[in-house]
């Protein structure tokens, strides 16, 4: 440094650290307010709260006949109950899930009704293929349960994954018995 | 190249403007910019995709007059927007028809630059801005195919938001964040609107990055040799706006018989069947121009890997230019790749073809009921469409010993200068 320098004053303070402390709380607050602007930004992609609500419905038992399968809307996805033949529970219950890619045995799939009794004549799940979410058809596929058109998923009678692209079992929604004829899904 | 402005503004208001924004004299450089002699059709489709575009965005905002996003409403006002406004079914089928042509053009011009070595150096950047656009491209189209909500709509948007549930810990919930609820319903309808507006503009940002470092390296051409001298190149008007206006006009007759001759000939039957989420079509397929994408999805058992794969086969585009090291940029003088080069296209069509079919139907069939599954031809197809770009690129990059070239542009269009004697076409 020499003394020619006379152009413009020296701007370092002789001590550095109180224009440190202020580049470090203009940093701090510059970040608290963008994560507290962009998180709202984020949050309102998620489910708002009307969706939220419209959560749950019941659907009655004695209306569906042995053989039948009965399909409704929840939260935008159908769900399956079937009132499955002796011989389709037999052949759930009779698998040898090791060799299940998703292995679950039939029992695992049901609800205990109000006396903490299984009924493995309904079967609940959510209709929805786990590969990419389209609705399997019924009394089709390899295993007699549920095929999936799209890509080639073969379900068996408990709605287990049993042959093709799907990593998963159809999933069970949270349900309970409101009494001996009547679910609520959700 | 860009070198330095010819311009010269004649006229008083036009040096009062050149001096504070120089907008005419952009466009004037534009026009006088500087091209090899010996473009091939091939290059114009670089001046057909701008028209698409154009095409797209005007179409598509006077559709955004007349459509309604609402689960309830949107199938019936595409339909109303067909019957009752007027010159809608024009607007309407132009929109659809022109993704297509959209498609059909980007098709064309990747695979030119392919062909030509476009995206070795110095014109990196320019491919990898293109891959993005194709990117984007490919997002808007799929979004824009959800809004008739129809029943491919809605089950090829419910297939591609599942690709991000296959994300390992947070796909559901990121699925979720995405839909907007627990599955394809009027928020997702309602965002995609917005972003299907949004995009095209987005687009449009990216061609502009992309003209301006085309404009900044200077074009390719079908020799792949660089211009040395002013005599290898031509004025881009009246040469080549001469040329690509032919090529538009020859384009605009294929987009002309397919809307006003075959306007569904390109979608599918199903989405005139409005959208059901208790009902799966029989047989869910994308448009055309994703067959070759969705048939790598399906060439594998796993949900997760095939994502992966699809997506990879759009990122190892990007890497490319770092992939085929070979010095000589057009395949014309590359004997070898050349062969490699139509296999890959070859494959590119079957990969489309085992799109369209079902995994485990016979595509090849020897004797009655045997042969082999669409499912096996789409793995052979797969292991070749990443062979070409991780193995056959790489090493013919080693060891391909490349045809002798001609001297310049020039000589290759005029022969070897004796005038009046050997005028060889630039073909």
């Amino acid at each position: 440094m020499s003394d020619s320098s006379t152009t413009h004053a020296t701007t370092e303070p002789e001590d550095g650290s109180k224009r440190d402390f202020i580049f470090l709380a203009t940093g701090a607050t510059a970040a608290a307010g963008a994560a507290a602007i962009g998180w709202p930004l984020v949050a309102q992609m998620g489910k708002a709260a009307d969706t939220l609500a419209a959560g749950s419905i019941e659907i009655d038992l004695s209306k569906i006949a042995v053989g039948q399968q009965l399909k409704m809307l929840w939260r935008g996805k159908p769900v399956f109950v079937r009132h499955r033949t002796k011989a389709e529970i037999e052949t759930a219950e009779n698998t040898d899930i090791s060799d299940c890619p998703d292995p679950e045995t039939d029992n695992e799939r049901l609800v205990p009704d109000n006396n903490g009794n299984l009924r493995p004549e309904f079967l609940v799940m959510v209709g929805v293929c786990t590969h990419f979410g389209c609705v399997p058809v019924g009394e089709a596929g390899e295993f007699d349960g549920w095929y999936c058109p799209c890509h080639g998923s073969h379900y068996d009678t408990s709605g287990r994954i049993r042959k093709g692209p799907a990593p998963k079992n159809m999933e069970i929604p949270p349900y309970v018995f409101v009494n001996e004829n009547v679910i609520k899904v959700g | 190249m860009s070198g330095p402005s010819t311009y010269e503004p004649k006229y008083a208001a036009a040096k009062w403007m050149d001096k504070r924004l120089p907008i005419i004299r952009m466009g004037a450089d534009f026009m006088t910019f500087p091209s090899p002699r010996n473009l091939n059709y091939w290059y114009t489709f670089g001046g057909i995709l701008a028209l698409c575009l154009v095409v797209q965005i005007l179409s598509g905002v006077i559709l955004a007059m007349h459509y309604v996003a609402d689960v309830d409403k949107a199938f019936a006002s595409v339909q109303r927007i067909r019957r009752d406004v007027p010159f809608g079914w024009l607007l309407q089928s132009m929109h659809a028809v022109g993704a297509s042509m959209f498609f059909l053009a980007v098709y064309m011009h990747m695979f030119r630059g392919l062909y030509y070595g476009s995206y070795k150096a110095p014109r990196e950047v320019i491919w990898i801005l293109g891959c993005a656009i194709y990117l984007v491209m490919m997002a808007t189209a799929f979004l824009g195919y959800t809004l008739p909500w129809g029943q491919m709509s809605f089950w090829g948007a419910t297939v591609i938001t599942g690709f991000f549930g296959a994300v390992p810990v947070v796909g559901e919930s990121l699925q979720e964040w995405l839909l907007g609820g627990y599955s394809v319903d009027n928020a997702t309808l309602n965002r995609f609107f917005a972003l299907h507006y949004l995009l095209p503009f987005v687009l449009a940002g990216l061609v502009g990055l992309h003209v301006w470092a085309l404009h900044h390296v200077g074009q390719n051409n079908p020799i792949g040799i660089s211009e040395k001298t002013k005599e290898d190149t031509l004025a881009f008007h009246p040469f080549y706006t001469v040329k690509d206006a032919f090529a538009i006009a020859a384009f605009l007759v294929i987009f002309a018989i397919f809307l006003f001759y075959l306007p569904d000939a390109l979608g599918h039957a199903d989405n005139y069947i409005e959208a059901d989420p208790l009902k799966t079509p029989a047989h869910i397929v994308p448009e055309w121009y994703f067959l070759p994408f969705y048939a790598i999805l399906r060439a594998v058992p796993d949900k997760l890997a095939g994502i992966l794969l699809m997506l990879g086969a759009i990122i190892v585009l990007f890497i490319l230019p770092w992939l085929d090291t070979h010095k000589v940029r057009s395949m014309r003088f590359r004997p070898i790749a050349r062969w490699f080069f139509i296999f890959f296209i070859f494959f590119c069509f079957v990969l489309g073809w085992c799109g369209a079919g079902t995994p485990d139907d016979i595509a090849v069939p020897f004797g009655k009921n045997s042969g082999i599954t669409f499912y096996r031809v789409s793995q052979i197809a797969t292991v070749y469409y990443f062979a070409y770009f991780l193995v056959i690129l790489p090493v013919l990059g080693l060891i391909e010993k490349p045809l002798k070239r001609p001297d310049s542009i020039t000589k290759a269009v005029l022969g070897d200068g004796k005038h009046g004697e050997t005028l060889a076409p630039a073909e």
